[in-house]
């Protein structure tokens, strides 16, 4: 079942992340490729891949190309996404470590898409080794001349808050700014960082487009469904035998990654419940992982797909005591902008926190609900959405745990 | 505000320092871009950033003191006092949690005798409880300065501790 690895094919090397063993299999092959064609063909060869954005929102990522204006007189900016935050995920970690040519080769290719002459790569503020890992490859491709001959890569690092790694919260951190989200539209497509047209993509994302040139679009697309092509890195973890990251075609359901991959449920061995996308995907019971882990498979089935950090709880886990620790942490990172989102991530992990700890009201779980929805879609950013998944699927599949800690 | 009398020595960059801001004001469109990763380097300077280093790193920019100051206060990675010598961060999120980041919290306070947010006496650690550090393959875990820690055990985070200066 686990399709080719392909992000992944040289992990179990040492030195996987040196220019020398990134070249000797097959690195910036596809650069010299897209050298030869037009932006234009290498735009439309990513659109029919079918590759979707793998940081959170599963965006076609061709399509979020092709909306930088045409013809634009000033600069336009790549910038990548290397902020990585959503509880549950370390994907980005391994690939800046073990692989970042592969990072700078696909920036190489999309900077070409998207006629961009500097990219920017904001690197989460605690991830010091892979900072360094990446810094050293950039180095490295200055001196192999793959950087420097109208393309150049500022390697910047953030400074801790989870906030920044949505899109427009992380452009105004890259501006020297705290980091605020901004409302959409405009989209950082028209206008973006430093006031110019700027494409934000994911690690993850960038990574694939050096394979996607090189093998095909519709090779690509064929490793994955009908409406999402390739592998993507899933981050497992919780309560399974072999927690660890598992690059997959995103065809596989979730019963496959987690014993077939994964080695199974640990604790008490029955499975109780999965978040499937990063701790911002809404909770899924053991009864529905017989889903597609694509886009629109986790769609479908009232989650998403997010950035694929699956996390497994067995039966010995409490649900309410899980909530309180997710709920902490949107309470702990809404940046305060909205009125809807600071006060309720706030309230509503001190509610949750007052049910685990046997001092809740029946009523409570109804208020905590109807606050939660309230707010929904009324905010600058999705980080509010993100919140109200758990809290309200946790709630609703598995309210009877949460009334059993209610004191008659 | 501080009075200037009793205000530490005024923090100033040395010259090789201060080119590194110039050249990192030079990478950005807008030199202001720079900040982040000047803070970083007034941090890695000063030790952490007073309001003295928010009002000369405010001066290299041209912003004003309440900029940097707005700046600083929304990071959670600048500290705007004196840590301990040595920084533990462990995280509470929720893989770490199943896997059993309590009791290890538990056993880092004991160990310490303080609670998140403070420093020991003789100054040598500050102890912070802190969200998802993205390394839940290997739960429960932890950052010791610049390392991540990982997998630990009672007994791991004991033999840790000891090897801190
Ligand atoms: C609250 C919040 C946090 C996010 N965190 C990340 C993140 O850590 N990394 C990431 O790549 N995308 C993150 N995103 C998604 C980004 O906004 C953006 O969609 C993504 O970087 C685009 O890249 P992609 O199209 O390649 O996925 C986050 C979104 C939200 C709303
Ligand atoms: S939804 Fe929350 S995190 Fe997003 S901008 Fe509003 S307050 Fe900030
Ligand atoms: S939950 Fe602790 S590292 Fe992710």
């Amino acid at each position: 079942m686990s399709a080719e690895a392909i992000l992944t094919r040289n992990f179990a090397r040492s030195d996987s992340h040196t220019l020398g063993v990134y070249r000797e299999t097959g690195g910036y092959q596809a650069w010299a490729k897209a050298q030869a064609m037009e932006p234009t063909a290498i735009l439309e060869e990513v659109k029919r891949s079918n590759l979707r954005g793998l940081g959170g929102a599963g965006f076609p990522t061709g399509t979020k190309w092709s909306f930088i204006p045409k013809n634009h007189p000033g600069p336009v900016y790549l910038v990548i996404n290397a902020d990585e935050g959503e509880p549950g995920t370390f994907k980005d970690r391994y690939l800046l470590e073990r692989d970042p040519h592969a990072l700078i080769e696909g920036m190489l290719i999309a900077a070409r898409a998207i006629r961009s002459a500097t990219g920017f790569v904001y690197i989460r503020g605690e991830y010091v080794e892979p900072w360094r890992r990446f810094a050293a490859a950039v180095r490295e491709a200055y001196e192999a001349r793959y950087l420097g001959n109208g393309f150049d890569i500022v390697v910047h690092r953030g400074a801790g808050a989870y906030i920044c790694g949505e899109e427009t919260g992380l452009i105004s951190s890259l501006e020297g700014k705290k980091g605020w989200p901004k409302l959409k539209p405009p989209f950082p497509a028209i206008k973006g960082a430093f006031g110019a047209p700027t494409i934000v993509n994911n690690v993850e994302t960038i990574c694939q487009v050096p394979h996607v040139i090189n093998r095909g679009a519709e090779w690509f697309a064929g490793l994955g469904t009908k409406t999402q092509g390739g592998t993507r890195m899933y981050s497992v973890s919780g309560r399974v035998a072999r927690p660890a990251v598992y690059e997959t075609s995103v065809s596989i359901t979730l019963r496959q990654l987690i014993y077939d991959l994964a080695g199974g449920v640990t604790g008490n061995g029955k499975l109780k419940a999965v978040v499937p996308g990063g701790s911002s995907a809404a909770i899924l019971t053991a009864d529905e992982i017989d889903v597609t882990m694509d886009v629109d498979g986790l769609r479908n089935a009232g989650t998403m797909a997010g950035s694929a950090g699956v996390i497994v709880m067995d039966e010995t886990v409490s649900i309410p005591e899980a909530l309180m620790v997710v709920a902490r942490f949107y309470a702990h990172e809404s940046c305060g902008q909205c009125t809807p989102c600071r006060e309720s991530t706030g309230w509503i992990y001190k509610m949750t926190r007052r049910i685990v700890e046997r001092r809740g009201r029946k009523e409570d779980l109804d208020t905590i609900l109807d606050v939660a929805k309230r707010g929904a879609g009324t905010t600058i950013c999705a980080f509010y959405d993100g919140a109200v998944g758990p809290y309200i699927s946790y709630i609703e599949k598995f309210r009877g745990e949460f009334e059993a800690l209610v004191p008659k | 505000m501080k009075g200037r009398d009793d205000a530490p020595a005024v923090p100033t960059f040395s010259e090789a320092q201060l080119a590194e801001v110039h050249r990192l004001q030079a990478l950005y469109p807008d030199p202001q871009g720079a900040l982040l990763p000047a803070l970083h380097l007034a941090q890695e300077a000063f030790g952490y950033i007073s309001l003295e280093t928010e009002e000369y790193v405010a001066g290299l920019f041209n912003l004003s003191p309440a900029h940097v100051h707005e700046v600083v206060t929304f990071y959670t990675l600048y500290f705007r006092e004196r840590p301990g010598r040595h920084v533990v961060a462990v995280c509470h999120n929720l893989s770490c949690h199943l896997a059993g980041a309590p009791a290890i919290i538990a056993h880092l306070k004991t160990r310490l005798g303080v609670a998140p947010g403070e420093t020991t006496a003789d100054g040598r650690v500050t102890l912070l409880s802190v969200e998802c550090l993205c390394a839940c393959e290997a739960a429960p875990m932890m950052q010791v300065d610049d390392r991540y820690e990982l997998n630990l055990t009672p007994a791991k985070v004991d033999q840790i501790l000891g090897g801190l200066a």
